[in-house]
């Protein structure tokens, strides 16, 4: 027999709303895994696939430091391929899309990154 | 010992999810073992609660931290000595929400004389806070990889811990806080004699093992890094209860993931239990009213009949008289000059 048994199964029920919320909250929503739209013709990158899934954040952040505070705007040479370390002139010359290949996956994953707050964003012409 | 063994459990936690996964057992480590964590958490902490509800509480013994409800012109302490319903439930939100006792906390300390002197002590209650509520942070945080689409909330909280925009990817306030309360924690219990002298593994083991999380969490986010999309498809999986491991997920994820799944299975044999104690503690939930409502004994014996004084009296009268005991009603007179006479009369 349990005593305040109202309050305490009230409580309870209302704890395991609580931590179960991730399983009840996705019911019914469509899960879309990112779509990106990768460069037509083109294979390589400044880095491999894995490091740049994983790092490209890192990379950005390295060259806007370089860049802007050391004055290092050499281009990054990589597999005799010339690359220019910037964002609109060096990776948007294949990505061309912030929709179609930025945003999908930082959308995905609830991430904001504030290189928009400088930046302009190209047009998409369509 | 009573520090070294909790830490090398933990580092020996972190051994066995890092082999485990050397060896091909991502599945158990990032699949099974996170539901069975779960499992075992939400099943032990109702079973916990259950069986405090079923202990009696044989009297009422809120703590009395001020004025109790006394005559109309002494004001009472409604907060801190609550006789009303409304009265606990304010003092329950102060304590579940402000660590309100934690902040009553005092310091005794001898000076010269000697003299004894008893300090107020915020500094607790100021890093007790600051962890619950960065830890809770944390955690509505990590909804981003739980959910799909996010909650509103979710963005907003990324926003605020990441204001300051530092480095990609954007440091976390509350990581930072995290592990400066933890440390404070921990150096509080191994620095102060008297707090070092009641600390057992017990109170070791779960700060080594939340500072374990905050730092694999910490090495993952923003040092080792990993593919955070794989690791939301995972986790939204394992969300949607249909879990797949798809791309290259480093092992400090498993790492993480193992001391969380960890954390989730102490918790309930633990006093980490106090998530829940904390509103099931008769000291805290009981309004002190013992002068306007009778608090009966769920233990009393239904069968024991109140006995008054009266009645004991009545029942004991002749042995009490007999041994000189002061009497509320004396005994009968009439009885007692029959019982001196007759002894006398027979002998006659």
């Amino acid at each position: 027999m349990m005593y305040d048994s109202g309050k305490i199964i009230t409580g309870l029920v209302i704890f395991v709303i609580m931590i179960t919320f991730p399983i009840w909250y996705n019911v019914g929503g469509a899960e879309q895994l990112p779509k990106v739209e990768k460069p037509v013709g083109k294979k390589e990158c400044v880095q491999d696939t894995q490091f740049m899934r994983t790092s490209h954040m890192a990379l950005l952040n390295n060259w806007r430091d370089e860049v802007v505070r050391s004055g290092e705007r050499q281009y990054q040479v990589v597999e005799g391929v010339k690359y220019e370390k910037s964002l609109q002139n060096g990776c948007m010359n294949c990505h061309t899309s912030k929709a179609k290949f930025c945003d999908e996956c930082h959308t995905y994953a609830a991430v904001k990154p504030y290189c928009w707050d400088c930046h302009v964003q190209p047009k998409e012409i369509n | 010992m009573k520090i070294l063994y909790p830490f090398v459990a933990v580092l020996g936690l972190i051994l066995i999810a890092f082999l485990g996964v050397q060896v091909g057992l991502a599945p158990v480590f990032g699949i099974v073992f996170p539901y069975l964590a779960l499992l075992v958490f939400i099943g032990g902490f109702i079973n916990k609660v259950v069986g405090w509800g079923k202990s009696p509480v044989p009297f009422r013994i809120p703590t009395t931290c001020g004025q109790a409800n006394s005559l109309p012109w002494i004001k009472q302490n409604q907060i801190d000595c609550p006789s009303t319903t409304a009265g606990v439930v304010a003092r329950m939100f102060f304590e579940v929400v402000l660590f309100r006792s934690l902040f009553r906390n005092t310091q005794a300390s001898v000076y010269d004389g000697p003299k004894l002197r008893y300090g107020s002590s915020k500094y607790l209650w100021l890093f007790a806070l600051l962890f619950h509520y960065s830890f809770l942070v944390i955690v509505v945080r990590h909804m981003r990889l739980f959910t799909d689409p996010m909650p509103f909330f979710v963005p907003v909280l990324e926003f605020f811990d990441g204001i300051l925009q530092i480095g990609a990817p954007t440091l976390y306030v509350a990581d930072l806080i995290l592990v400066g309360a933890v440390l404070f924690l921990f150096v509080r219990r191994v620095l102060l004699p008297a707090i070092r002298y009641i600390s057992l593994p017990a109170d070791y083991f779960p700060l080594f093992l939340i500072l374990g999380i905050a730092l694999t969490g910490i090495l993952m986010r923003y040092y080792l890094r990993v593919d955070i999309i794989a690791i939301k498809q995972l986790t939204v999986g394992l969300a949607t209860l249909s879990p797949t491991i798809t791309g290259e997920i480093g092992s400090i994820f498993y790492i993480h993931l193992f001391l969380v799944c960890t954390l989730l299975v102490y918790f309930p044999f633990s006093k980490l239990m106090h998530m829940g104690g904390v509103f099931m503690s008769p000291t805290r939930n009981m309004a002190n009213n013992n002068r306007m409502v009778r608090h009966i004994n769920p233990w009393n014996d239904p069968s024991i009949k109140p006995h008054s004084y009266m009645a004991y009296e009545d029942e004991f009268r002749e042995f009490m008289a007999e041994a000189g005991l002061p009497l509320e009603k004396e005994l009968p007179a009439k009885e007692e000059a029959p019982v001196a006479d007759e002894p006398t009369a027979e002998k006659e």
